[in-house]
């Protein structure tokens, strides 16, 4: 039943060193064997069902994990379809790009609940299941739209509704003058249309390499840097943003209080928000600031919280702290370097936020000195790889999804290209040009519906 | 008091372009068939434009031909001008249009059903359908409980329960029986016509409306609404000085519209058409005068079609236009009246003529018929399954601008389709839905039935995708084969047509294994071509396939070439020069029937399944689709969605089991 062959990453990335890349379909193997290379140099093809390979993930020329790979061929398999999957061991990062070789050698993206569809309609779940089935089906599809757009950034929406905007001018004005020839000429239409593919083809590219190196989704683990105002948390944020920092996005003015940066820290992408510093307050403007920074600490994956060692913990601090989620907070215990400090003092405040915390060490830290960093970075594994700091993987999935439709798009603009420079009827790459139109739509979470007819009537006069 | 009660098989109500073809093909099918007009001198009319075809709806002509249709034979018989539009692009937008000589195009219909057996001509207003409560077996199949172990007693909720027409009762109160009553109402159901501040109710041309049987069909649970549309002055030829006109002539060689006619046959003398152009000064009369139209002022209420604004819509959304077309275009051979196409109005007269006047050309020009527009009712055809019968209502078939259509062309394909469904409702037979991929009439009719329309709906061939494959030029194969099956096509013709498939294949496969070498002869040919030279050998079909040579081209290199006619020749380069592009759409119509071929049950009440968005279960309650893809194209309805109902699927199949 499956036409299509499917990939996705099927565990919840995070909660263990091990990620496993499934692929699910008819070409399942011959896919794996793609991008497999055998320790014995053999084939996935040749190899019996259910058993395990060592080996290396290729991308090209290029090893990127070691891996072991499981062979399970239909009906014996989750889906009933002949399936490979990979244990990496590389990270989440690596985990991310194998994904993205498998689907770069002919696997297409699984849509939400898609394994779990074909498991049941394959005749692999029992009646009973049908139900959660569906709901589950339903509610994966909630949360990849909900991560598609809220994790794509504003100004990428916005540039693909634009060139899907552009794109769609320029078929309404084909079959305007397709359907009404003695009212638009399409004579001369060759030229403009190049030069538009030519820009389409750029403005598409763009936008792939953005997307290829990570800028364009917001897919890290949500890092809350929280504290009392002029705790330090600016400065802790500059450090980790400019020490290592393998990708930075300014968005200050998405929000006109909470600054934002993306960070690579030991391969775990953190996505950084750096919020007001919180306190009562009775300026209107601030109290919007405060509330949002706690509104962003509710869905944090991991929080920083950043105390003055200095004026050390008082009562806000105390009242802030207990309304936190220990198990995914980690206290920085900032302006050490400040020499009045004594060993003893510092004792005295961990003591303090020990009894808020619980069993709890805190991280001394120097946002000027640079200390502590190295402290930082394995805390935050540490408690990665324990499964305290969990996130929820579809998002790389919906990436994933969202890279493959923008090269697809300019595939299709490619097509439009070579049509019209071989004098191709319009009514012909017109099929191209709406093949691109759909792809970037399936990004926005938008059909089609009849906005193709809208635009013709829209722009063009039509009709005696 | 004695009524008149007759018994026919089939009651076509209405002979307008849906009218005619419908009671000819049931009559054709062998059902005793009667239909229904309020004027016998009014059967086939063109009230508005005088032209058959055109951009996709020459698609629709060519494909109802295919079938066994009436409307591509009566229009070679009548044409005076014909033209193939975008003659120079693909094939799939090559579309013939022709102009009418209307008064000769309604005599020749009339003439043809008055000659067809088992077809019965009545003059008289509709006023009722008869319809009484289906019997228990239909119910339920009605209602979706054909499988009795899917379904609940809450599956009906509570709607109208299901109900058969019996037949129709006219104003006089004479009583036609029937099992099928096909409606072919057009513009007539509680018609009004206005220009400016007069308002009749009447049908087009001073004909009498249908006032009656609108409430009829509302007593019955049928939702109603009301469309507008328009139509341009008539004005006097001797009046108009076409020395400041642009002469439009005819194309050299004719092609017919119906594959039946003889080519040779259809070389005639052609009449012109003139093209001129409006001015700012038209533009400023209409712009003064808006207040005056009914369209500005709320008088129309009905929606009308965006695809035939009147010149005042025109001047309004498109400020910016200097000038808009005008097509003048004679109405027939023996009278002096001429369309102004592009300038439909709904303005009072003394504006029209003041406006008309200031066209070039047009300076002294007698109207010799008002512009006006025309309100009517007609029916939402979501109540409607893709067989054109009524959902709620066995053996009610509704066809052409009653299901909220355009045009003379959407409305005849609709017309042979109910035509053949209602026939085959009483022959027991298994009802014809052709889909998207297989014609335009699939696509118009499956847009009419699962898509929210909100004005008079028009073909485009924007509309259509897989319009690679749904070319004007291969209707008789795509769709010959089917109405051969119907009973629509003879032996003959058929028999013609696999001859003719044979020859294009065996053609094919011959130029794909001939090979030419780099000889002088072939190098030369390819030189005068500007072709790049051959290094080494390849197939004649190769050669075809290059953007500066074509089937025809190539023979001259070609020695073994069989004698083949034009059409064939045709076919074949079509085939090889557009390969790449037809293998991509084959590619998608497979995907595509997979899910068409995924049958729900009509009828059935969604809100039993779980998993599904309220808005889809309200959706899926209101169209109910009868296959997987039909209901994706329902708008509300998601991907996610139709997961679901796979999954649902899957689950009934198997508790079936």
């Amino acid at each position: 039943m499956s036409e299509r062959t499917i990939a996705a990453i099927s565990t919840a990335l995070g909660s263990s060193g091990i990620g496993i890349v499934r692929i699910s379909g008819e070409r399942a193997v011959e896919v794996a064997d793609r991008v497999f290379r055998k320790h014995s140099g053999k084939k996935l093809a040749e190899c019996p069902s259910h058993t395990i390979h060592y080996g290396y993930i290729h991308d090209g020329e290029t090893m990127i994990d070691e891996v072991l790979a499981l062979v399970m061929r239909g009906p014996h398999s989750f889906t009933t379809e002949d399936t490979v999957e990979f244990d990496c061991h590389g990270g989440v990062y690596v985990v991310k790009r194998v994904l993205d070789t498998v689907l770069r050698n002919g696997a297409q993206p699984a849509e939400p609940g898609e394994f779990t569809k074909r498991a049941f309609l394959g005749g692999r779940m029992d009646l009973s299941q049908a139900e959660a089935v569906m709901e589950l089906i339903q509610s994966q599809n909630e949360y990849a739209l909900q991560a598609s757009v809220r994790q794509l950034k504003g100004d990428v929406s916005e540039k693909i509704g634009q060139l899907r905007g552009d794109i769609l001018h320029q078929l309404a004005f084909i079959e305007a003058a397709l359907d009404d020839p003695e009212h638009y000429s399409l004579d001369g239409y060759d030229e403009k249309i190049l030069d538009f593919a030519f820009r389409m083809e750029e403005e598409l590219s763009g936008l792939i390499r953005s997307f290829e190196n990570g800028r364009r989704m917001t897919e890290g683990i949500k890092t809350v840097i929280v504290g009392k105002p002029n705790a330090g948390k600016s400065s802790i944020l500059n450090l980790l943003a400019g020490e290592e920092r393998a990708i930075v996005t300014d968005v200050a003015g998405t929000t006109r209080d909470v600054l934002e940066e993306d960070i690579v820290l030991d391969g775990m992408n953190l996505r950084l928000l750096d919020t007001a510093g919180i306190r009562d307050t009775e300026d209107p403007v601030e109290s919007i600031g405060v509330s949002r920074a706690w509104s962003h600490v509710k869905d944090a994956d991991l929080i920083l919280y950043v105390a003055d060692s200095f004026s050390g913990i008082d009562e806000d601090d105390r009242r802030i702290l207990s309304a936190l989620d220990s198990q995914k907070t980690i206290v920085l215990l900032n302006k050490t370097d400040i020499e009045q400090i004594s060993e003893k003092e510092i004792n005295g405040i961990s003591d303090q936020i020990r009894s808020v915390l619980g069993d709890f060490s805190p991280v001394l830290f120097s946002a000027k000195e640079k200390t502590g960093l190295d402290e930082l970075k394995k805390k935050i594994s540490d408690m990665f790889f324990a499964g305290q700091i969990s996130f929820n993987d579809q998002i790389y999935i919906t990436n994933a999804r969202h890279k493959k439709l923008l090269d697809e798009a300019r595939e299709s603009i490619r097509l439009v290209k070579a049509g019209a420079k071989n004098h191709v009827s319009e009514d012909l790459y017109s099929i191209d040009l709406m093949d691109a139109y759909e792809k970037l739509g399936l990004i926005l979470g938008e059909e089609v519906e009849d906005d193709l007819v809208d635009e013709i009537f829209r722009s063009f006069c039509m009709g005696k | 008091m004695s009524e008149l009660v007759e018994k026919y098989d089939v009651i076509v109500v209405g002979a307008g372009h849906a009218g005619c073809e419908a009671a000819l093909a049931a009559a054709r099918l062998g059902m005793e068939t009667i239909v229904f007009t309020v004027s016998v001198d009014s059967i086939a009319l063109m009230p508005c434009n005088p032209n058959i075809g055109g951009s996709s709806k020459g698609h629709l002509v060519k494909e109802l031909d295919a079938l066994g249709g009436e409307m591509g034979k009566n229009i070679d018989k009548t044409f005076i001008q014909s033209k193939m539009l975008n003659a120079s692009k693909g094939p799939a937008v090559h579309s013939l249009r022709a102009q009418a000589d209307k008064q000769e195009y309604t005599r020749q219909m009339r003439m043809t059903m008055e000659n067809t057996d088992h077809l019965t001509i009545r003059q008289a207003e509709v006023a009722e359908i008869l319809v009484e409560m289906a019997d228990r077996e239909i119910r339920d199949e009605a209602e979706g409980k054909v499988d009795a172990k899917s379904r609940t007693d809450a599956a009906v909720g509570e709607r109208e329960p299901i109900k058969k027409v019996t037949g129709i009762k006219t104003v006089s109160g004479a009583v036609y029986l029937a099992q099928s009553v096909i409606l072919a109402t057009g513009v007539y159901l509680n018609a009004r016509c206005i220009y400016g501040e007069v308002s009749q109710y009447t049908g087009p041309n001073g004909l009498q409306a249908a006032n009656h049987l609108t409430k009829s069909l509302i007593d019955q649970g049928i939702m109603i609404r009301r469309f507008k549309t328009g139509t341009p002055a008539r004005v006097d030829k001797r009046s108009i000085d076409f020395s400041k006109m642009e002469e439009q002539f005819g194309d050299e060689r004719i092609v017919p519209f119906s594959f039946t006619t003889d080519p040779d046959s259809v070389q005639i003398d052609q009449e012109s058409c003139w093209l001129t152009y409006t001015n700012e000064r038209t533009h400023e009369i209409i712009r003064e005068n808006l207040s005056r139209s009914p369209l500005f002022s709320g008088v129309i209420e009905g929606t009308g079609p965006r695809y035939c604004p009147s010149i005042e819509d025109k001047v309004v959304k498109f400020p910016d236009k200097e000038r808009h077309q005008v097509f003048v275009e004679p109405e027939g051979r023996y009278t002096n009246e001429m369309y102004l196409g592009g300038m439909s109005s709904s303005l009072p007269e003394d504006v029209q003529v003041a406006m008309y006047r200031t066209v070039p050309g047009l300076e002294k020009v007698k109207i010799v018929r008002n512009a006006y527009a025309i309100e009517y009712d007609c029916i939402d055809p979501n109540q409607l399954y893709a067989t054109l019968e009524f959902k709620r209502i066995r053996g009610l078939f509704g066809a052409g601008q009653i299901n909220g259509s355009s045009g003379y062309e959407e409305a005849a394909v609709q017309g042979l389709m109910a035509g053949i469904n209602a026939s085959r409702r009483i022959q027991n037979k298994k009802m014809i839905v052709l889909d998207r991929s297989q014609a335009y009439i699939g696509v118009l009719i499956d847009d009419l039935v699962t898509k929210e329309n909100n004005e008079p709906y028009r073909m485009m061939t924007s509309r259509a995708e897989y319009r690679l494959l749904l070319r004007q030029d291969n209707a008789d194969q795509r769709l010959t084969p089917i109405g051969y099956e119907i009973g629509l096509i003879d032996e003959e013709r058929y028999r013609k047509l696999l001859e003719k498939q044979k020859q294009i294949e065996t053609e094919i496969n011959r130029l794909e294994h001939v090979t030419v070498g780099p000889s002088e002869k072939v190098q030369f040919f390819l030189q005068k071509h500007d072709s790049t030279l051959l290094k080494s050998g390849t197939t004649l079909s190769e050669l075809v396939r290059r953007p500066e040579l074509s089937y025809e081209a190539i023979a001259e290199i070609d020695e073994q070439r069989p004698f083949l006619s034009h059409e064939i020749a045709e076919q074949i380069n079509i085939a090889i020069k557009y390969e790449g592009y037809i293998k991509r759409q084959n590619q998608q119509v497979k995907q595509f029937k997979k899910l068409e071929n995924k049958k729900l049950v009509p009828g059935f009440d969604y809100s039993q399944i779980k998993g599904l968005r309220k808005e889809a279960v309200q959706k899926l309650n209101l169209y109910s689709p009868v296959s997987i893809g039909q209901a994706s194209r329902i708008s509300g309805v998601s991907p996610a969605d139709i997961s679901v109902l796979l999954v649902y699927l899957e689950q009934q199949k198997r508790r079936d089991r």
